[in-house]
């Protein structure tokens, strides 16, 4: 088992087209993004700022955006998937 | 006589009430108050009947179908939208008796999937993940599977997007501010109003500057803009229209329109945050040459479109 990341299209020149990635095991959504960040290098700075994830950028885990969770700190488990959803429905293929 | 003492304000439908939208001077941002050789303009677009600029495009696109005999009884328009386009098709489909479907991003912001139901619209939901171009994607599958239940106008494709910019928004603009207007701002998005009104623009004496606004990054939050490099690129954009590409940066355009409502009385979506952050950079380039200056940009739509949904509102079906 492991913690699926789903991608949306105008990251995936990031991680060379797929659509979803693997985490081995992590146990902090931002432990995720910092295992992301190793295998893809240059995620991490897109998604987030120097207060958190970006205002325009959507994580969820589960059905839940992480900002009604414990944000960054929220746990993961395996198994979990986590979604990157732009705020937006704007045009990137 | 001026328009204003002809333009007769009685209107036998709705549609009528699109276009020839106010042209109102942004004077009290910090970096242009005070400023008399330059000056910003912003086209209140927000002030058509559907609540945004989309409206121009989508009653030329609907009316040159239904003369053209592709529109009528037993025919439904389908589209993919973001939103505001969509809104504009429900608005204009009511008032004139169409079906409207339309196809969009789960991810669009609530009040925009309300008011076009409101309208009687019908919605169905694409891939958030896929944002618009999976919306395309899907009413192309949709429209190939049944073609003569459907009219698809394919608002990145028609002919009728741009022109009711050149016949509308361009000529607008002129009649406004003559020979005084310099420069043209406006943002990427299915590229209509850049291209259509840019086009009018270059056909007069005087130089006027055309500047296309696109976001910085593919991965961006200005809803409604379109990144070109990592987009599917629109069959109506032309690149060598515009005069410059000035890439903004997500973060500019929020800040800018939260700025316009405390500073100008202008409560705006994000795009022309975007807008408008890029008019206020070319003015102040402008300034800093010593350059007299007549910068018209585009207020896209409302800000009230963007408010988040609460907590309990808050449900994505994967």
């Amino acid at each position: 088992m492991a913690i699926r990341v789903r991608i949306p299209t105008p990251l995936r020149s990031l991680t060379a087209g797929a659509e979803e990635v693997a985490i081995d095991s992590a146990t902090t959504v931002g432990a995720v993004i910092e295992q992301l960040e190793a295998k893809h290098p240059g995620v991490k700075d897109r998604l987030l700022d120097d207060k958190g994830v970006r205002k325009f950028i959507n994580v969820y885990l589960g059905d839940e955006d992480i900002r009604f969770l414990e944000g960054l700190e929220s746990a993961v488990k395996d198994g979990d998937e986590i979604s990157i959803v732009p705020a937006i429905a704007g045009g990137a293929r | 006589m001026t328009r204003a003492l002809t333009r007769a304000h009685r209107l036998e439908r709705i549609v009528e009430a699109i276009g020839k939208t106010p042209l109102v001077r942004l004077g009290r941002l910090r970096e242009l108050a005070g400023q008399t050789d330059v000056k910003v303009y912003a086209k209140l677009e927000l002030a058509n009947p559907g609540g945004s600029v989309k409206d121009r495009a989508a009653r030329q696109m609907v009316l040159a179908a239904i003369a053209e005999g592709r529109l009528g009884r037993g025919v439904t328009l389908i589209d993919s939208t973001s939103g505001n386009t969509g809104v504009a098709y429900s608005m204009i489909g009511a008032a004139l008796g169409l079906d409207i479907e339309l196809v969009m991003p789960r991810n669009v912001t609530e009040p925009r999937k309300r008011v076009a139901r409101a309208y009687g619209a019908r919605i169905t939901f694409s891939d958030p993940m896929e944002g618009s171009d999976g919306a395309i994607r899907h009413v192309r599958k949709l429209v190939e599977a049944a073609p003569d239940r459907y009219f698809y106008p394919d608002q990145y494709s028609n002919p009728n997007n741009p022109l009711a910019h050149y016949l509308g928004t361009g000529q607008e603009i002129l009649d406004d501010l003559g020979s005084e207007l310099t420069h043209f701002v406006a943002g990427l998005g299915t590229s209509g109003t850049v291209m259509g009104t840019s086009r009018r623009l270059h056909e007069v004496p005087f130089p006027v500057r055309c500047v296309a606004v696109e976001p910085r990054d593919a991965l961006h939050g200005l809803e409604g803009l379109k990144h070109m490099a990592s987009s599917l690129v629109p069959a109506i954009y032309d690149a060598t229209v515009p005069d410059e590409i000035l890439p903004v940066t997500t973060e500019d355009g929020w800040e800018m329109s939260d700025r316009l409502a405390r500073e100008e009385g202008l409560h705006v979506g994000h795009s022309t945050g975007a807008n408008v952050f890029a008019a206020v950079q070319i003015a102040q380039q402008c300034l800093a040459r010593g350059e007299r200056a007549s910068i018209v940009t585009v207020a896209c739509d409302r800000g009230d479109r963007y408010f988040a949904p609460m907590k309990w509102e808050r449900s994505y079906v994967w």
